[in-house]
């Protein structure tokens, strides 16, 4: 029998939030990011809600937030599952219902989208949305490992692929398609660089050359250690709110008008083309449509740039550029801070740090920040539209946000 | 049920082991699957069978690892690749005997069978590629 799942809830919200935001976002936390030493995740994550709280005087957040939903990639970090209950503990939240979501990489993106269906669904008003990841206190190989489970265990790991490796493969079948050079993949690397030394939360704060990208050490060709995001701690937060209650809590709301979400084959190899991911045009799609809106309208952009090739693509398959123009792209400038599409003005996973659970909201918090002109020297004028996108593992996962200024 | 009706992981690499490549074909629409499935992806239909494919295959696109996961130490750098083959069947996995400089997309290679498993989960073989002499 031909059987196929349909989406009913989503074709009615769909139809129904039409222009109409789907939710708010009342207020935002990040911790700083980078090797923070002696802090667990949880920690992390009270650093990051303190912030949230503190800039949202008239939150109570024991009285008005009814449910915790937040991303954690690994347990095999700090040897800690079950680790939802723990986070609302520490944030001060129990008894309130506390969830985690996983999706590799994009765990806070999904954090997102759950969040904002369980406001829409008109069971809570309030609920708050977060991440974390406690990284370096493992060694390169360990973090490796644990990463590497993300992709397909019984073909891909089996036989010796690690995670740059492949993000390499795509980015061959891109140069060996497009003509993409490794030149194009180090610039997207100096961009992000760049805007993290104005990022005073970033993990990395140096300005680094094509040069020195193009001549650092090898870890999967054509991948090189310049085009590799940072192992970091780090944690996020967002509170969401429904739409109509936004300004009891805010003057200055960041509503969310899109969400998309896509799925697609764990393992790289079984895609029909490595040069797009099909994750990606799916959750743009989606999220287009339900915010009205085509790309041309994002005046700020935060994408998963985990290693540099995936900006590249992410360009193409967001639509800020045909497909096979995103090397030409970033080499123009256009996706600069002064650029026609400013992508990654926080430094990105690149610079900023890549602690995998927090991501997906930290890269709510940048897009929050520019719409609400609080980004300091690395402000975007004019900024109105901003977009999230958020990739798990090789792309088996995506997840896009568009958010508008309130 | 005879094992080798069943379309799993394990069986696929039961087969490795005995120097065999097998896909499995749905028969109602004719899509071939690697890795196996219970169920056809393409039409939901459970009348399934392994077939043999063959082993020539050509390179879709590849890398060089320099940074090898635990366990392949001794092998880096190495090549990896995925390989298109017969029925548009894809499979990733290490290129041995290659030298580096001479990769290309496109090139010619073949599967070949490492037979030697261990006692230790998941016990399977492993397989990998090498270029055809032309
Ligand atoms: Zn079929």
């Amino acid at each position: 029998m031909h059987f196929r799942l349909c989406y009913p809830v989503l074709d009615v919200l769909r139809w129904n939030t039409l222009r109409k935001p789907l939710a708010s976002i009342v207020s935002a936390g990040l911790s700083k990011f980078g090797k923070r030493e002696g802090l667990s995740g949880r920690e992390l994550f009270v650093e990051a809600a303190k912030e949230a709280f503190e800039n949202c005087p008239n939150l109570d957040p024991k009285r008005d937030i009814q449910a915790l939903i937040i991303g954690q990639m690994s347990e095999s970090f700090e040897h800690q599952g079950h680790s939802a209950p723990a986070v609302s503990d520490w944030t001060g939240l129990l008894p309130v219902p506390a969830v985690r979501v996983e999706v590799a990489c994009a765990s806070s993106g999904a954090a997102i989208r759950y969040g904002v269906l369980a406001i829409l669904s008109g069971v809570y008003d309030v609920v708050m949305v977060g991440g974390f990841e406690k990284m370096t206190s493992r060694t390169t190989a360990e973090v490796t490992e644990y990463l590497a489970m993300a992709s397909d265990f019984p073909f891909e790991q089996w036989n010796g692929v690690t995670f740059p490796g492949l993000f390499a493969l795509m980015a061959t079948a891109h140069m060996h398609k497009y003509g993409t050079r490794e030149e194009q993949l180090a610039m997207v690397a100096v961009k992000n660089h760049h805007n993290a030394t104005l990022n005073p939360k970033a993990h990395m704060q140096k300005e680094i050359t094509v040069e020195k990208a193009m001549q650092s050490r090898i870890v999967a060709w054509p991948l090189k250690l310049y085009d590799c995001s940072l192992i970091s701690d780090g944690a996020a937060c967002a509170i969401l709110t429904k739409p109509e209650i936004a300004r009891q809590f805010t003057d200055t709301p960041v509503h969310i008008i899109g969400s998309g979400h896509g799925s697609d084959t764990i393992g790289l190899y079984e895609r029909s083309d490595y040069t797009y991911l099909n994750s990606t045009r799916y959750a743009a799609k989606e999220a287009f449509k339900m915010a009205d809106i085509e790309p041309k309208d994002v005046n700020v952009a935060e994408v998963h740039d985990c290693f540099t090739i995936a900006e590249i693509i992410a360009y193409e398959d967001l639509g800020f550029c045909k497909p096979g123009e995103g090397g030409k792209l970033i080499e123009d400038g256009e996706t600069s801070l002064d650029g026609r599409i400013p992508v990654n003005t926080s430094g990105g996973l690149k610079a900023k740090g890549h602690p995998i659970g927090a991501t997906g909201v930290a890269q709510l918090y940048e897009i929050y920040l520019q719409l609400t002109g609080q980004a300091g020297e690395r402000q975007i004028d004019n900024c109105n539209i901003g977009l999230s996108h958020n990739l798990g593992g090789s792309g088996a996962t995506c997840l896009i946000h568009i958010y508008e200024r309130g | 049920m005879a094992e080798t009706d069943q379309y799993t992981i394990d069986q696929f690499y039961r087969f490795i082991s005995e120097g065999r490549l097998m896909a499995v074909k749905c028969n109602s629409c004719g899509k071939q699957t690697l890795p196996p499935r219970q169920i056809c992806p393409e039409c939901h239909s459970e009348n399934l069978e392994w077939i043999q494919i063959g082993t020539e295959g050509r390179i879709l696109t590849y890398t060089i690892i320099y940074i090898p996961p635990k366990g392949f130490e001794d092998m880096a750098p190495y090549a990896y690749g995925i390989i298109e083959l017969e029925g548009n069947i894809r499979l990733p996995g290490i290129i041995r005997d290659v030298d580096l400089d001479d990769l290309k997309v496109g090139m010619k290679v073949e599967v070949c069978f490492d037979r030697e498993t261990s006692d230790k989960w998941p016990n399977w073989p492993r397989y990998y590629f090498r270029p055809v002499e032309s």
